[in-house]
């Protein structure tokens, strides 16, 4: 299972990067979400997987799956959240303003 | 403890003059800065009686212990003649200042400009610490930067300022490499400690490149050619500037280096030789330049190069008594040295008054051009005696201080060309006939001054503003200057048993028992004697000289003589220039996705490299849990959807496939036991793909992307790369557990924290300050989107009003 997921994750990476490396911006938004995915789906596999019931502690359970990268990870999800409303705002500030969304086209002048 | 305390008082002063400034706003505050300078020489000579006895203070800071840098200050001979030169000239430039600088200008700045310089030079003559002189050494370049560049609306003045900030800097950082190289070898950082223990380490091969490198430090900062170049280009600074730190003080800085050092290197034939051969070509070079200049200033600045070069000629031949050892013929060669400290002493006496006297020129009748001035001697007599004065002395004639340093150098020279040492021989001769030559240029020059400005035909038509004689106030400093130069020529002794003597003990610590150490100053020796038959050939091929200038002056535009140093410097500043911005602009471009590129390479590289190169890539699948069949199915789902992100042909389909993505892995932390994670990533997916949706509305619809098929497939594998990286690294850590997992200290939780479910115990009470923090960036980032949208709407209102 983990194996599965790390190649999953090493896709989704590929993915990512290749969305970041292309000229439109919301193309460039979306590769950083299918980043934070991958980010969320490896912290997850680096704890192991299904070891253990659900780390609630009424559960009487004998073990407990790894609670510390759940928690981390919850607050990459809110975070990665809010990167990518920020981004989307800046994305539609920058049309606005420019009137384009191509990243080749964005770039200032000669100097400076 | 009181000298530690004095480097420090003119930046304590500095502080309060923007504050007084405010209050004041006048003139006055001068009064103010000139309490400072004063108190300390009156401080510094009371120290005068001991020091002459043979005492020395130290003090030390501790500071830096493990790396041996302490605030250590010394003061000894040496240490005091410098100081009393910083002060006392300081106190009388800072006193002709008030006078010469107009009300409007900003006189804030320029008094804590001046007193950080100040400061920063009496902390270089009493730093014992190699490290922290370099500091303060350093410190001197940049005030020296801020004062050039005072009339910043100039471009010759942010030239010229540039120009000594770049040329001193880099000396300060060669200076710096041989500092730390004498650490390397010596172990320590004091300077008297190594003065000490240098006799051990003169064979290593690190310290022939550290004499060299210290040279250049001083070389640059003393304006010796080849690097004398931005001395006449630091004029652009005000007069009282240019009197204080790029005649009297300063630019001795370089000066003070070489004779602190000549305990350590002096004695070497190399310091011996290039000490004595650079400073006796600046002395030529700069007399040489001085005639042509019909800028007073600019011929007083390459006068004051050339006398650099005469005291650091004189320095060079002294070191040579250090080989000697204890015989007496050493302390005959340390006469040199002696004449070098002396000649330092007057050379700030009398250039500082004609600097002051240019400067009173300048300032009455609006210009400084030689060809515009002449016969002010009728209406500035006072100013005219002082020019006297100070010229003649500059030439070497007697009354004046000048003559008898002058005739201590001729004596060194033709003492020196007998050195027995380091074959001499044809050599010495050289720069006998070299230094006369050069004397002989000094006299035409310093007759230039005097008769070409105050002498002749007066010009008023040529001369914009009305001519009489200077302010009293103006008048006192270059005149206590001149009454120097006069007194010191009938008292010499006192000078030179109070402060010479000491000095020279400084620099000759073995041969500091030596009685006829210290030659006795007379002006009179006898017919016999080579020396004055030299200046009376100086006198006399001087007048020739001077009467027929105009005869050979074409010499100077001779084609070599064109083709200068200067044209070099500004020609490699501007390939400098030019060069770092194309290579700046080779990967600066400006496009975000090679910056991308540039940082997904570089992981390529050195982690996929790490990998590679450590061997790290063994796998253990053995824990692996077992894999059922929906989850195959998701994991394809998710694959499917992911490829086809990159091949969708509307941002519709791509955002719901990147949903597809998001809900994929919700359902995953329902099959890894996360249900916490399960709800918020289900929500959070909500969220975003409406956000998304929402922002299409105003955003255009994509257009396919026309990227030549070599970028793709350049991307393609970069992409590919890092993706093979990320599993291969994950894998490999999975692989290899090499620490065992802290988490079993959370499922305590009910104990320590009162709950019962895990991560919320972790979120809200282990690492609660985690979690407020992830809020705060919350709360920025919806600021930021807050202020992105409403900043776009006050934008177009004034769009509207503009219209």
């Amino acid at each position: 299972m983990e194996t599965l997921i790390t190649i999953l994750v090493g896709f989704l990476v590929m993915i990512a990067v290749y969305l970041l490396l292309s000229r439109n911006l919301i193309r460039v938004i979306l590769g950083t979400a299918v980043l934070s995915h991958a980010a969320h789906l490896l912290l997850m596999t680096m704890g192991g997987l299904k070891k253990g019931s659900a780390p609630l502690l009424g559960e009487d359970a004998e073990s407990y799956t790894d609670a510390l990268p759940q928690a981390l990870i919850l607050t990459a999800i809110v975070i990665s959240f809010a990167v990518t409303a920020f981004l989307l705002v800046l994305a539609y500030r920058t049309y606005k303003k420019t009137g384009t969304d191509n990243l080749q086209q964005l770039r200032g002048f000669e100097d400076e | 403890m009181t000298i530690t305390l004095s480097i420090f008082i003119p930046f304590i002063a500095a502080i309060f003059v923007p504050l007084l400034y405010k209050r004041l706003q006048s003139r006055k505050i001068g009064w103010f800065v000139l309490l400072v300078p004063l108190t300390l020489f009156a401080i510094l000579a009371s120290f005068i009686p001991s020091i002459a006895k043979g005492e020395t203070y130290t003090h030390t800071l501790r500071w830096i212990d493990s790396a041996g840098i302490h605030f250590t200050t010394y003061l000894d001979g040496l240490s005091l003649i410098f100081s009393l030169l910083i002060t006392g000239v300081g106190t009388l430039v800072i006193l002709y200042s008030i006078y010469y600088l107009s009300e409007r200008e900003s006189l804030g700045r320029f008094y804590v400009y001046l007193l950080l310089f100040m400061g920063a030079m009496l902390g270089v003559v009493f730093s014992d610490n190699l490290m922290v002189l370099y500091v303060f050494w350093e410190l001197t370049s940049i005030s020296s930067f801020l004062l050039i560049a005072f009339w910043y609306h100039r471009k010759k003045s942010r030239y010229g300022a540039q120009k000594s900030m770049l040329i001193t800097v880099s000396g300060g950082f060669a200076m710096l490499a041989g500092f730390i190289m004498l650490h390397t070898m010596t172990g320590s950082y004091s300077i008297r400690e190594i003065v000490a223990s240098i006799g051990l380490y003169t064979d290593e091969p690190l310290f022939l490149i550290s004499m060299l490198l210290v040279l250049v430090g001083a070389f640059t900062k003393s304006a010796q050619f080849p690097f004398h170049i931005w001395l006449p280009d630091a004029m652009e600074a005000p007069t009282p500037v240019s009197a204080y730190l790029h005649s009297a003080t300063m630019v001795k800085a370089g000066i003070y280096l070489v004779a602190r050092f000549t305990p350590i290197f002096g004695g070497e034939m190399t310091w011996f030789y290039l000490v004595s051969s650079v400073g006796v070509f600046t002395l030529f070079w700069g007399s040489f330049n001085a005639v042509k200049q019909t800028d007073l200033k600019a011929l007083l600045a390459y006068s004051t190069i050339s006398q650099l070069g005469l005291v650091m000629s004189l320095f060079g031949l002294g070191s040579a008594a250090l080989n000697e050892g204890h015989s007496a013929n050493s302390v005959f060669y340390a006469q040199a040295t002696f004449a070098a400290l002396f000649h330092l002493i007057n050379h700030s006496t009398f250039k500082g008054a004609l600097f002051m006297v240019v400067g009173i020129v300048d300032h009455e009748l609006g210009t400084r051009d030689i060809r515009r001035l002449g016969g002010l001697m009728s209406f500035m007599p006072v100013t005219f005696t002082i020019a006297l004065i100070g010229s003649f002395s500059m030439a070497g004639l007697p009354p004046f201080n000048g003559f008898l340093s002058k005739e201590m150098f001729f004596e060194s020279l033709v003492n020196a060309r007998n050195l027995e040492l380091f074959d001499v021989g044809t050599l010495g001769t050289l720069f006998l006939v070299v230094a006369w030559l050069a004397s002989v240029l000094t006299f035409v020059y310093s007759m230039i001054i005097v008769f070409q400005t105050f002498l002749g035909k007066f010009q008023p038509d040529r001369i914009e503003k009305p001519s009489r004689e200077a302010s009293f106030g103006m008048l006192i400093a270059p005149s206590i200057l001149a009454i120097f130069v006069v007194g010191i020529f009938f008292f010499p002794n006192i000078i030179g048993d109070y402060l010479l003597r000491p000095a020279m003990t400084a620099i000759y610590p073995t041969l500091a028992g030596v009685g006829s150490l210290m030659p006795r100053i007379v002006p009179w020796h006898g017919f016999t004697n080579p020396a004055l038959w030299m200046t009376v050939g100086v006198v006399v091929l001087g007048i020739i000289l001077y009467w027929s200038f105009r005869h050979w002056r074409g010499i100077y535009t001779l084609a070599p003589l064109k083709w200068n140093l200067d044209s070099i410097f500004n020609a490699n500043l501007v390939l400098l220039e030019k060069g770092s911005s194309y290579f700046t602009r080779l990967y600066m471009k400006g496009y975000l996705k090679d910056y991308l590129v540039y940082i997904f390479t570089f992981f390529i590289v050195v982690v996929g490299g790490a990998i590679f190169l450590t061997g790290s890539y063994s796998f253990d699948f053995s824990n692996d849990a077992p894999i059922t069949m929906n989850e195959y199915l998701i994991v394809l789902a998710m694959a499917v959807a992911g490829i086809s992100i990159l091949f969708a042909k509307s941002r519709m389909t791509a955002t719901i496939l990147n949903g597809v993505l998001g809900y994929s892995i919700a359902f995953f932390f329902v099959v890894f036991r996360a249900p916490d994670l399960a709800l918020t990533q289900a929500i959070v997916e909500t969220v975003t793909t409406a956000l998304f949706l929402l922002c299409f509305y105003f955003l255009p619809e994509w257009k396919k992307e026309r990227s030549p098929v070599r970028t793709k497939v350049v991307n393609g594998l970069i992409a590919f790369s890092v993706g093979s990286i990320v599993t291969v690294l994950a894998l490999a850590v999975q692989g290899n557990k090499m620490f065992e997992s802290i988490s079993v200290y959370f499922e305590d939780a009910y104990r320590l924290a009162g709950g019962t479910n895990i991560v919320n115990t972790i979120l809200g009470d282990f690492r609660a300050f985690d979690t407020m923090l992830e809020v705060v960036v919350l709360f920025i980032a919806g600021i930021g989107v807050f202020t992105l949208i409403k900043l776009k709407v006050r934008k177009e209102e004034r769009d509207v009003e503009d219209q």
